[in-house]
């Protein structure tokens, strides 16, 4: 099941750091009991020690994701941020890149989301969605595409973990 | 017949980048007709495999020495290089 709506979209997020970012999108999680309260502190850590910015054709993005344990429901956060932010760049930690659209993956079991997190990586690779995304003001429309783009709902027969929330 | 290869494929999590690496390099093996030992891992649990991997393929990439070969596997997620890594994947692998 793969907890997915309104409410863990946020957009034009203004922060000035990436801690900040993750800290305001993992409060969120955490007060939907999505998350424990522990994942917070863990998504920063783990940020800071393997970064998660990709440079892409378009708009740089982050996936900062932690250890299974600090998960309650699986689920992506989206956040657009009105200023870019820079992350360190996953692999080249030295190196840092100006992030747009922060996917924060909150993920509760691992190797098991495999055509799940493809999918994502198809949406960096395509940079007119990207583009659309950064600047996209509506919630709905934004989970509407990724819900489209990600496939929840045909997920189903293929992975009994991604069954579509009907709740 | 020579020992098929052990190639560790690491991130920082164990979840999620290398999980799609992993996906990735199983269908490249394929196509290559490799048969290869491919093993998810945490970055942190490398040195275990220090004494069997031939190749560690890794999206977080430390400054430890290794006995064995380290690609950066962003591409896989960016695919920007995608063909570069491959080919220097397939390069290690025949060796």
């Amino acid at each position: 099941m793969i907890n997915f709506d309104e409410s863990i979209i946020l957009i034009d997020l203004e922060k000035k750091t990436k801690e900040d970012v993750l800290r305001e999108m993992g409060e969120n999680l955490a007060k939907k009991g999505l998350v424990k309260e522990s994942f917070i502190d863990a998504v920063i850590a783990r940020e800071v020690e393997f970064a998660t910015g990709l440079p892409t054709k378009g708009v740089s993005v982050a996936i900062p994701h932690t250890d299974v344990e600090h998960v309650n429901t699986k689920t992506i956060s989206v956040a657009t941020l009105k200023d870019p932010v820079d992350f360190g760049v996953m692999g080249d930690p030295e190196d840092t890149t100006p992030v747009g659209i922060v996917f924060m993956l909150a993920m509760d079991q691992a190797h098991d989301q495999l055509s799940l997190l493809q999918r994502l990586m198809q949406i960096f690779q395509n940079e007119e969605i990207l583009a659309y995304l950064a600047n996209e003001k509506s919630k709905t429309n934004i989970k509407n595409l990724l819900a489209e783009k990600l496939d929840f709902a045909l997920e189903g027969g293929e992975q009994q973990c991604l069954k579509r929330n009907r709740s | 017949m020579s020992k098929k290869k052990q190639v560790l494929i690491a991130c920082g999590a164990g979840i999620a980048t290398s999980t799609v690496v992993n996906g990735a390099i199983e269908e490249m093996a394929k196509e290559n007709n490799l048969s290869l030992d491919l093993v998810q891992i945490k970055i942190a649990e490398v040195g275990s495999y220090v004494d069997t991997a031939d190749l560690l393929i890794t999206t977080a990439m430390t400054k430890k020495e290794y006995p064995f070969p380290v690609i950066n596997a962003r591409s896989f997620l960016t695919g920007i290089g995608v063909e570069d890594t491959k080919k220097q994947i397939l390069e290690e692998l025949k060796k």
